[in-house]
């Protein structure tokens, strides 16, 4: 793994957004936003629907032109590198990605390569190496001569890994990688990106839903509400009742998970609503 | 080390490097050799027959001068200008097809075609205009039409969707329609026999003069059809994976939709707006080569077998009535569109 690629201008993160006013169309999902990605972390950004978490992981992969601020990679506005050196720094795992019909698994990690390859140079011996290596690290070498619209799920969002492994690149950013996913399958993706992070050096940065994977995978956690960020760090300092209430407007407890010992959240039961005096108008019910 | 399933590996000195499918180098070869086939028994069939080997000969310089003038003046540029037409159409076809990642986003279905005839009808009746006005008024109409439904297709944010530009092409194609029969029921009599080629699209009567625009267009179009193909086999995972690969999808997919156009025009100019092949072609290549891909250049090597066997088949099964091309392509075009959609619907695709 390479990490010499990147002209560091200063002594900050190499990607952080300033100021960012998001939104789409007319609909404005954020306004002076900032965020930071700690080098090396595995960021984990949390937050209730329509808060503006995947807009501003869309935001941070230039995706998505904000109307205002600047998103920042290794001290240069992103928009202003060329799109396939930005690819070869950082590279995205969007939310729904289209399988070519009857396009072999082999084949669309290999399209993860695209980045780093020419006109002449389509296929060298660098990238058969790392396409070798991307679906040894997600443990799909077995399946590479299968056609993908064949796999389960779980196999499926494995190899998407996969490709986006294989343009190796030094920050990965997923959007909500354990969507459609059964428990089981979300727990193997997620251990995935946690060895990828740190076995291989990768900063990760995921969209998740499930704030119990977000506390146990995250080395920084990012709260979002509303389009701003309410709490960031590492979550076993930051996730209590008090925050989970702030951000999701949920009581809860929050206790240490029994195999790691970070927060678990345990969401209150309405139990003591359910207790309250009931009207008098439905006499028996309780 | 090496994973399975990823073709065969070519290298040359200087780093240069390529994988190559070995079926998809063979249905290249079984086409081409097809091609010549069928220019062969296009060029020795007709009224005055010739034989295959005098064919051959003539073409390579021998014969007599009576052959040679029925080879080389009234046949060989009608066979070329099918084979190059429906090349054309089948790279512009593989092109939209892949741009709105549906089977049906062919140059027919998304309004140039259309557009193109209701442009060459308005010159025929409103203006009267000679041949070549009415190519151009083709031209005019086919590349308006298709400006028109990019930016009814246009949202500002995302850009253009497929589905989108399928649906509005559609939609206005049915006005052009209803514009070009309205133009018809105006035309005198030897107008409408003119407006019925810009109608179905037909080969009967063409010459060098017709062989030459769409020669030097392709010649130019399908090399950068066939660099820009690497972008669009990553655009066929969806604009966002595109993105995070390093495309500039906006750009890459204006320069492919303006390749397509330019295709499509110079084939509608030479032959009249022919019906199916642009939407048949890729789709039969694909499965030819069982190759993913945009493959234009399966596309455009079954385009140029369907046009010139088509024009053919109508020459001489329907040999005493002048049947234009489109005609056939129309049928058989037909035929294999209801067989697609009937196999998208019983896998639950579309």
């Amino acid at each position: 793994m390479k990490h010499t690629d990147h002209d560091r201008q200063d002594g900050g993160p190499r990607l952080h957004g300033d100021g960012l006013t998001l939104g789409y169309d007319e609909r404005q999902v954020a306004q002076d936003l900032s965020v930071a990605i700690p080098d090396g972390s595995f960021t984990v950004v949390v937050g209730p629907n329509a808060c503006g978490k995947s807009t501003l992981l869309r935001a941070l992969a230039r995706m998505l032109k904000p109307s205002a601020g600047q998103v920042v990679l290794d001290g240069r506005q992103i928009t202003e590198l060329p799109s396939k050196e930005v690819a070869r720094r950082l590279g995205l795992l969007p939310q729904s990605s289209i399988a070519p019909d009857a396009i072999t698994v082999a084949d669309l990690v290999a399209r993860g390569r695209y980045p780093h390859q020419g006109l002449l140079r389509q296929w060298s011996r660098e990238d058969e190496r790392a396409v070798a290596a991307a679906m040894e690290a997600t443990s799909v070498t077995d399946l590479a001569s299968r056609a993908v619209d064949e796999l389960s799920g779980g196999q499926r969002q494995r190899v998407w890994l996969a490709m986006v492994l294989a343009q190796e690149t030094s920050i990965v950013l997923l959007d909500e990688p354990t969507t459609f996913l059964d428990i089981a399958h979300q727990i193997e993706v997620l251990d995935l990106c946690a060895d990828l992070h740190r076995d291989q050096g990768r900063t990760m940065v995921a969209v998740l839903h499930d704030l119990n994977h977000a506390c146990r995978y995250a080395t920084h956690l990012v709260a979002m509400r509303g389009g701003e960020v309410v709490a960031e760090g590492d979550p076993a300092q930051i996730v209590d009742a008090e925050l989970v209430e702030r951000v999701f407007g949920l009581r809860c407890r929050v206790i240490p998970d029994p195999e790691t010992g970070t927060p678990l959240v345990v969401p209150a039961a309405r139990r003591r609503v359910a207790a309250e005096p009931l009207p008098v108008a439905a006499p028996g019910v309780a | 080390m090496r994973p399975d399933g990823l073709g065969r590996t070519v290298r040359l000195p200087g780093g240069i490097s390529f994988r190559v499918e070995p079926r998809a180098i063979g249905v290249a070869g079984v086409l081409v050799g097809l091609l010549l086939v069928l220019l062969v028994l296009a060029v020795g069939t007709g009224e005055y027959s010739i034989p295959p080997g005098d064919v051959v000969a003539t073409l390579l310089g021998g014969g007599d001068a009576g052959t040679q003038f029925v080879v080389e003046t009234l046949r060989l540029p009608r066979a070329i200008t099918a084979i190059l037409v429906g090349a054309a159409l089948g790279a512009a076809g593989a092109i939209f097809q892949s741009i709105t990642r549906n089977p049906l986003g062919s140059p027919d279905v998304i309004g140039f075609t259309a557009g193109a005839s209701a442009g060459a009808l308005t010159v025929i009746v409103l203006f009267g205009g000679g041949a070549a006005a009415v190519a151009g008024g083709a031209l005019g109409g086919g590349v308006v039409t298709a400006v028109l439904v990019y930016l009814l297709a246009f949202r500002g944010g995302e850009g253009v969707q497929g589905y989108r530009l399928v649906l509005v092409g559609i939609g206005l194609s049915f006005v052009l329609f209803a514009v070009r029969d309205y133009l018809l029921t105006h035309a005198k009599l030897e107008q409408a026999t003119v407006a019925n080629v810009w109608i179905t699209g037909s080969l009967n009567g063409r010459g060098w003069e017709h062989v030459v625009p769409v020669g030097l267009a392709l010649a130019l179009l399908l090399p950068l059809a066939a660099l820009m193909s690497r972008e669009l086999r990553m655009m066929e995972m969806g604009d966002d994976a595109a993105v995070a690969l390093g495309v500039p999808v906006a750009r890459a997919r204006g320069g492919l939709l303006a390749i397509g156009v330019a295709l499509t025009a110079v084939a509608t100019a030479s032959a009249g707006p022919v019906l199916f092949v642009a939407l048949a072609a890729p789709q039969i290549g694909r499965r030819l080569t069982r190759a993913t891909g945009p493959g234009v250049g399966s596309a455009a090597l079954t385009g140029a077998v369907l046009l010139i066997g088509g024009d053919f088949a109508a020459q001489r099964v329907f040999a005493d009535s002048q049947l234009p091309v489109g005609v056939v392509t129309g049928v058989a075009g037909g035929a294999y569109l209801i067989w697609l959609l009937y196999h998208e619907w019983r896998d639950g695709r579309a």
